[in-house]
């Protein structure tokens, strides 16, 4: 998919070795990497191999959306090119295709490379060595520090601003209720645990009444649900992965505690979560969403809709339609292609990063209707607006504002 | 064969398929201009390579050192395991937590990560001892995948940094000297492992080399001999443990990032795989099989991304038809026939 043409590979290493014997942090005055006349050169890390590989979906629709840019004439008269390496999730093999993409290949950009700790392992070196960092396929709220990292750049709304909006919606339609939180054990886990308790604020006390963890590995939970019936609480916010959340709703039921239930965008697949869990069971749920869900029928005559089905079925025909990960790389690459239309002819990465950080209601054709992109110098989180849905038996349904943004 | 039901000790040794006793592709003066041609090569080389290159270049030397301690432990004392991204692992964090928690110089923490890593495979020798083949195998396979998941654990999340990991400071050139940073860790990396080489070539061909082999190739023999399998075995695992874990204090200096993720159990395989490409109870063998492990997956990337594992594997079988001896005992046969056919000699 992202095969170098030769001629690129040999003026990477004639360049590499042109550079090797100046002093290597120096580039030549004048040209940014990774820009020509005619291209654009962007690069990124995805787990094509190994345990995550079925997110491998997202980079190549960011792929195939640069090769459609490519074929209506590019942007501002340059092709994109993205090359996307494989790096198995593992960090030291991030670490290793990043050097190559930006030390021989030279790429402008990274964009959209995949994960927690791949990202952590080259957060230092691309911002010791100014390279822009840009839309991470991770929630991890640490990507959004301009002033100790100012060419990092997430995407995704963070863990804690997602846990914050149930516990203000609690907070404001049921302020004489009480809730409890059930989380998987790990880092994701305790970012979201943090944010509910922070959403509520110096109320916390009144109204974070249970709380539990799972390990991932866990064969059952039924323990942790008797527990957390104890507390009685009328709330039950659920964090994990699919296969423990769909027993935690489950027992939640069956024990006859039937909480008001809240569960991570994450996880609010119906098909992976919802019905192994019993879609009577699951009705009445409330989660979040900031994309349209390509399997929800509201959206049948939707343009946007129809603009990126029409991209699945002519740019990336592999690709599953029910897979949300081929919408969230259709956003993002959007996202990326602003980002170098408002460069116009100044591709350095200084202005890259200053656009990355100028952009104003951008509203996305598979974004919610109300949810909209805007970035600023102090504000490196691009998606902060979300509704919130309920989950009526059959599918999710809007209801409610915009929130957060 | 038939001696054996009677006298099972005075059983004639059979060597393992593969073994020669002096496995040497040159002897006496021409080996020694070898290996100072090339390590001159290797001190020229961060002024020819780029940037990228020679982070490539570091990585191979430090899996050289990783493979090499798998294959003082499998190949010469016959002890296979599965498990030795465990001590790569403890290795790299005990140099994090050394530097970030101690303050302790690079150049000090990389020894003693060494000596941490002695320690414990020392102790996990110990017990392990008792079991032979696919159950010690297994057992250093269940070290691989606990230790990962320790690491997340949240009572040492504050030394550990849990899920996150941990970020290490790049060694600091020394002033005065004209090389990058790049290239400071790479010396660093050279003299290390010149060094580690040094030993264990001078280890496997003296008096405790050869008793760590005797125990490999026919344990009651040299017990009888004389030879107390419990300190050899245990002291080899320390050994094999300390090369890899000092290989895990390198990487974690050249990454400059530790996680739990970045020593996957398939870490583990990935060194057994080297040390067998690169030919088993060799020296030489594990800079071989550490250039295999570092270029084969990504020249296989470049010839299909869709199947990049598939061709991994092709490549593998490949090695292992054409030299079932390893890449060394490979060169080495070639050598052979070359010189063979060299008129005059």
């Amino acid at each position: 998919m992202t095969n170098l043409s030769r001629r690129t590979v040999l003026a990477g290493l004639a360049g590499a070795s042109a550079t090797a014997l100046a002093a290597p942090h120096v580039r030549p005055a004048g040209a940014t990497p990774g820009v020509t006349d005619t291209e654009i050169l962007l690069g990124q890390t995805m787990p094509y191999s190994g345990g995550a590989s079925g997110y491998a979906d997202w980079g190549r629709a960011e792929v195939a959306y640069f090769e459609m840019i490519n074929a209506q004439g590019g942007i501002n008269g340059r092709h994109v090119r993205l090359i996307s390496l494989d790096d198995g999730l593992s960090p030291p093999k991030t670490v290793e295709q990043t050097r190559r993409m930006v030390e021989r290949d030279g790429v402008l950009a990274l964009f959209g490379s995949f994960a927690t700790s791949p990202n952590s392992a080259i957060h230092r070196y691309v911002n010791s060595r100014g390279v822009p960092h840009l839309f991470l396929a991770s929630g991890a709220s640490k990507w959004a520090d301009p002033e100790n990292y100012p060419w990092t750049m997430g995407w995704l709304p963070d863990y804690p601003t997602e846990a914050k909006v149930y516990a203000q919606y609690i907070m404001e339609n049921d302020p004489d209720a009480t809730a409890s939180i059930f989380y998987q054990n790990d880092d994701g886990g305790r970012d979201f645990y943090e944010g509910f308790k922070a959403g509520f604020g110096d109320q916390v006390d009144r109204y974070l009444v249970g709380e539990q963890t799972f390990e991932a590995t866990d064969p059952t939970v039924d323990a942790q649900i008797a527990n957390l019936q104890q507390s009685g609480a009328n709330y039950l916010f659920i964090i994990g992965q699919p296969r423990t959340m769909a027993q935690a709703i489950r027992g939640s039921y069956d024990s006859g505690w039937r909480p008001n239930l809240m569960i991570n965008a994450g996880s609010a697949s119906v098909s992976g979560t919802l019905e192994p869990a019993g879609l009577d069971k699951a009705a009445g749920i409330m989660s979040v969403a900031f994309v349209k869900d390509p399997t929800d029928d509201t959206w049948a005559d939707d343009p946007g809709f129809l603009a990126w089905s029409a991209f699945m079925d002519e740019w990336f025909p592999k690709g599953r339609k029910s897979d949300v990960n081929t919408v969230y790389g259709y956003c993002m690459a959007q996202t990326m292609e602003q980002v170098l239309r408002q460069c116009g002819d100044d591709l350095s990465r200084e202005n890259v990063m200053a656009q990355a950080a100028n952009l104003r209601d951008l509203a996305l054709p598979m974004l919610l209707p109300g949810v909209t992109i805007n970035t600023a110098p102090d504000d490196y989180r691009p998606i902060e607006a979300m509704r919130l849905q309920r989950f009526n038996g059959a599918k999710w349904e809007l209801f409610g504002d915009t929130i957060g943004g | 064969m038939s001696t054996a039901t009677i006298n099972p000790v005075l059983e004639p040794v059979k060597a393992p398929p593969g073994y020669v006793a002096n496995r040497a592709i040159l002897t006496g003066g021409s080996r020694q201009v070898t290996v100072l041609a090339l390590i001159a090569v290797a001190i020229v080389l961060p002024f020819v390579l780029g940037e990228y290159r020679l982070f490539q270049a570091t990585q191979v030397l430090i899996f050289a050192v990783a493979i090499l301690g798998l294959n003082i432990l499998t190949g010469y004392n016959g002890q296979i395991s599965v498990g030795h991204s465990a001590f790569l692992a403890m290795g790299a964090y005990a140099t994090a937590i050394l530097g970030i928690e101690f303050g302790m110089p690079y150049w000090l923490a990389i020894p003693t990560s060494g000596l941490i890593c002695l320690g414990f495979g020392f102790l996990f020798g110990f017990p392990a001892l008792r079991l032979q083949g696919f159950y010690l195998a297994l057992a250093t396979f269940s070290l691989a995948v606990a230790l990962p998941q320790l690491l997340r654990y949240k009572g040492i999340e504050q030394w550990t940094g849990g899920v996150q990991g941990l970020f290490v400071d790049k060694p600091a050139v020394p002033a005065g000297l004209p090389v990058t940073p790049d290239q400071w860790i790479y010396f660093v990396t050279l003299f290390v492992t010149i060094a580690l080489f040094w030993a264990a070539w001078n280890l496997v061909r003296g008096p405790v080399g050869r008793a760590v082999i005797a125990l490999r190739d026919h344990e009651v023999a040299a017990e009888v001999m004389g030879i107390r399998a419990s300190i050899f075995k245990s002291l080899t695992f320390g050994v094999s443990a300390m090369y890899t874990g000092i290989a895990g204090s390198l990487s974690a200096l050249s990454i400059q990032f530790v996680a739990p993720d970045s020593f996957h159990m398939f870490v583990s395989v990935t060194l057994l795989v080297g040390a067998v490409v690169g030919g088993v109870a060799t020296i030489w063998g594990a800079f071989l099989g550490a250039l295999f492990v570092v270029f084969i997956p990504n020249v296989a990337e470049q010839i299909s991304s869709n199947a990049t594992w598939a061709v991994y594997g092709a490549f593998l079988l490949l090695v292992i038809y054409l030299m079932p001896n390893g890449m060394a005992g490979g060169l080495e046969d070639l050598f052979r026939r070359l010189r063979a056919r060299a008129p005059g000699r």
